[in-house]
């Protein structure tokens, strides 16, 4: 059932970002960011973790779980080590994404050729 | 800046001639391959969650990493942007998206060499989802702890 709910989920929030650029006349650069920020937003709120337990991967997989997962580093950071822990705990759960993303792309530099 | 009414007179003009956007069915393929890459998404999850042994909670830090590898893998064999194509928003709302805009900024600054063409480049285009979410991040957390703090 998980895989269902992932699948409607994850199409959804992309759905959302083809609206904002169709009929939102967003470019892609804006529509993402957008999207962090209401993740960011939703995530503040308490909305996203519901969501994510909901629909699994569907709602972690979308860029909007990147602004959730930063505020949630943060906002547990906090708790724990007080108020410098909005500044350390920011990246700690986004880590793997980005320090995976440099590494990857980084090596695919070196490796591939532009195509097309 | 004040728009000139012959700038304005243009736009509506430049909006008149341009080819009607199929929303609907780009919409739909958008939802088709974004649940797609969620799906493969959550499969992953299962694998780490079953044969690895990692929890609900640590399984998605390895699916993000596996995921954001097969966008590399196939922006760099050219597969990405040909999927992208076809998908719009399906393949740039999905964390793989986030991973081709990165992959396909360092290719093309190759020839600029590994500092100021891949080094420089590589966040030309992710930059703004990681600066927009770092601000708006601090900005709701601080505006939680601080209603936190008072109720």
């Amino acid at each position: 059932m998980i895989f269902f709910w992932a699948f409607v989920v994850g199409g959804l929030i992309s759905a959302v970002g083809q609206l904002m650029m169709d009929v939102g006349r967003l470019t892609p650069g804006h529509t993402t960011v957008t999207l962090v920020v209401a993740g960011a937003v939703l995530g503040g709120l308490g909305w996203y973790e519901p969501l994510i337990r909901f629909a699994g991967a569907g709602a972690s997989v979308p860029i909007t779980s990147f602004g959730y997962a930063l505020t949630t580093g943060a906002l547990e950071e906090l708790k724990r080590h007080g108020w410098i822990g909005v500044i350390t705990g920011m990246f700690e759960i986004t880590s793997a994404g980005i320090s995976a993303a440099i590494i990857f792309s980084f090596l695919a530099a070196l490796v591939f050729r532009p195509k097309g | 800046m004040a728009r000139l009414p012959e700038a304005k007179a243009y736009q509506a003009l430049a909006r008149s001639k341009e080819t009607t956007r199929p929303v609907a069915a780009n919409v739909a393929r958008a939802f088709l391959v974004g649940g797609l890459i969620s799906v493969v998404g959550q499969a992953f999850m299962w694998l780490y969650e079953t044969v690895f042994g990692f929890t609900e909670q640590t399984a998605s830090n390895p699916t993000v990493a596996t995921l954001v590898f097969l966008s590399v893998l196939l922006t760099g064999l050219g597969v990405y942007d040909k999927i992208g194509e076809w998908a719009g928003a399906g393949s740039i709302v999905p964390v793989t998206g986030f991973a081709n805009t990165m992959a396909s900024s360092a290719l093309d600054a190759r020839s600029e060499g590994l500092v100021y063409g891949v080094g420089a480049n590589m966040f030309k285009v992710a930059g703004p989802v990681i600066v927009f979410g770092t601000v708006a991040a601090f900005v709701v957390a601080l505006v939680r702890a601080v209603v936190e703090a008072l109720v």
